[in-house]
C-alpha cells in the first residue's frame, strides 16, 4: 500500500496517519473529490459526520456528500434541492397524465360496455366526464385508479 | 419585513449561536432571525457558519433567501439521514417517478387498445406502445445512478423521513 497522503491530508498539508478517517474515501488519485466536499462542508464537519457513522456505511455517506457538494457548486442557490423540486414537478405532471388517461379509459370502457346509438353523449350526461376537469380531479381519480388496471 | 427591529439591540440567530456581536452588515441576519434558532443551528452543524457565509456572499442578494432555504432543507435531510442526506429523498422521488412511468405506460397501452380499433376490444393483438413516455425522463442528472445503492432498508418504508411539503420553491 502506498505510504503517500490521502487527498484530504495532501490538501490540508498535514501528515496522513494510518487511522485517518478521510483517507479511505478521499484517495490521492482524486483530489477534486475532496476539494469539492471541503469547499461546501469543511473537512472538520465531514470528519465528524463520518466518525459518527458505522464503518460499513461511511463510503456511501462520503459518496452522497460528494454528490451534494457537486450539486451545490454547480448551483449555489438550490444545490441538490433543485433536483428534488424538479422531480416533484415531474411527478405531479405524470400523476396528472395518469389520471387523465385512466379517466379516458373509464369513458372508453363504459362506452364499449354500453354502446350508445347516438354520437358521443354530452359531458353533462356522462358520469365520468362530468367529474373530470382540466385540473384532473384527484379525489375522483383515486376512486377509479385503485385496481383499475 | 426583515430588519425593522433595531439590530443594535438584537442579535440574529447566527450571531447568538456564535456568541458574537451582530453588526448591521451581518450577512446572516436577514435570513436567520432570532426567533428561528434551530434553523441556523442545523445549517451550522452540517455546513459550518464560515462555509455558509462564503456561499451566501457568492450569490446575488435577491437569491440569498432561496439559498438559505435550500441549505436549511439539505441540512435537515442530512441530520435526519446522516448516510444519504438529501440523496435519499431524491432516490425516493426517482423511484416514485419510475413507478408512475410504468403505470402511465400501462394505462396508455390499455387506452390504445380501446382507441386503435374499437372492434378489437378484448383482443390481445393490439400492440403495446413502445415508448409512450418521451415527455418524462427517468430522472434528472444521470450522475445519481452512479451510486452503488447498497441500501440496508427499503426506502419506501422510510418515506416518512422526508417532508416533501417543506420544499421551499412551490
Amino acid at each position: 500500500m502506498s505510504s503517500g497522503r490521502c487527498a484530504a491530508c495532501r490538501y490540508l498539508r498535514r501528515k496522513c496517519t494510518e487511522d485517518c478517517i478521510l483517507s479511505p474515501y478521499f484517495p490521492s488519485n482524486n483530489p477534486q473529490r475532496f476539494v469539492s466536499v471541503h469547499r461546501i462542508y469543511g473537512a472538520s464537519n465531514v470528519s465528524k459526520l463520518l466518525l459518527r457513522l458505522p464503518i460499513h456505511v461511511r463510503a456511501e455517506a462520503a459518496d452522497s456528500l460528494y454528490f451534494e457538494a457537486q450539486c451545490r457548486l454547480e448551483d449555489p442557490v438550490h444545490g441538490c434541492v433543485g433536483l428534488v423540486f424538479m422531480l416533484q414537478q415531474q411527478i405531479q405532471a405524470a400523476e396528472s397524465q395518469l389520471v387523465k388517461t385512466r379517466v379516458q379509459i373509464a369513458v372508453m370502457k363504459s362506452q364499449a360496455q354500453h354502446p350508445q346509438p347516438r354520437e358521443a353523449e354530452s359531458s353533462f350526461n356522462n358520469p365520468f366526464l362530468r367529474h373530470f376537469d382540466n385540473d384532473a380531479n384527484l379525489s375522483f381519480s383515486n376512486q377509479i385508479s385503485s385496481g383499475f388496471i | 419585513m426583515r430588519g425593522q427591529e433595531p439590530r443594535s439591540t438584537s442579535s440574529c440567530a447566527a450571531c447568538r449561536l456564535l456568541k458574537r456581536r451582530c453588526n448591521p452588515n451581518c450577512i446572516f441576519a436577514p435570513y436567520f432571525r432570532s426567533d428561528e434558532p434551530k434553523k441556523f443551528a442545523k445549517v451550522h452543524k452540517v455546513f459550518g457558519a464560515s462555509n455558509v457565509s462564503k456561499i451566501l456572499i457568492e450569490v446575488p442578494e435577491e437569491q440569498r433567501e432561496d439559498t438559505v432555504n435550500s441549505l436549511a432543507y439539505e441540512a435537515e435531510a442530512r441530520l435526519r439521514d446522516p448516510v444519504y442526506g438529501c440523496i435519499g429523498a431524491i432516490a425516493l422521488l426517482q423511484r416514485k417517478m419510475i413507478q408512475l412511468q410504468h403505470d402511465l405506460a400501462l394505462a396508455r397501452s390499455c387506452l390504445a387498445r380501446y382507441t386503435a380499433t374499437p372492434s378489437c376490444i378484448g383482443s390481445t393483438d393490439v400492440p403495446v406502445i413502445a415508448d409512450p413516455l418521451g415527455d418524462f425522463p427517468a430522472g434528472c442528472g444521470g450522475s445519481i445512478d452512479s451510486f452503488s445503492w447498497n441500501l440496508s432498508y427499503e426506502l419506501n418504508q422510510e418515506a416518512h423521513m422526508y417532508d416533501f411539503s417543506q420544499i421551499p420553491y412551490v
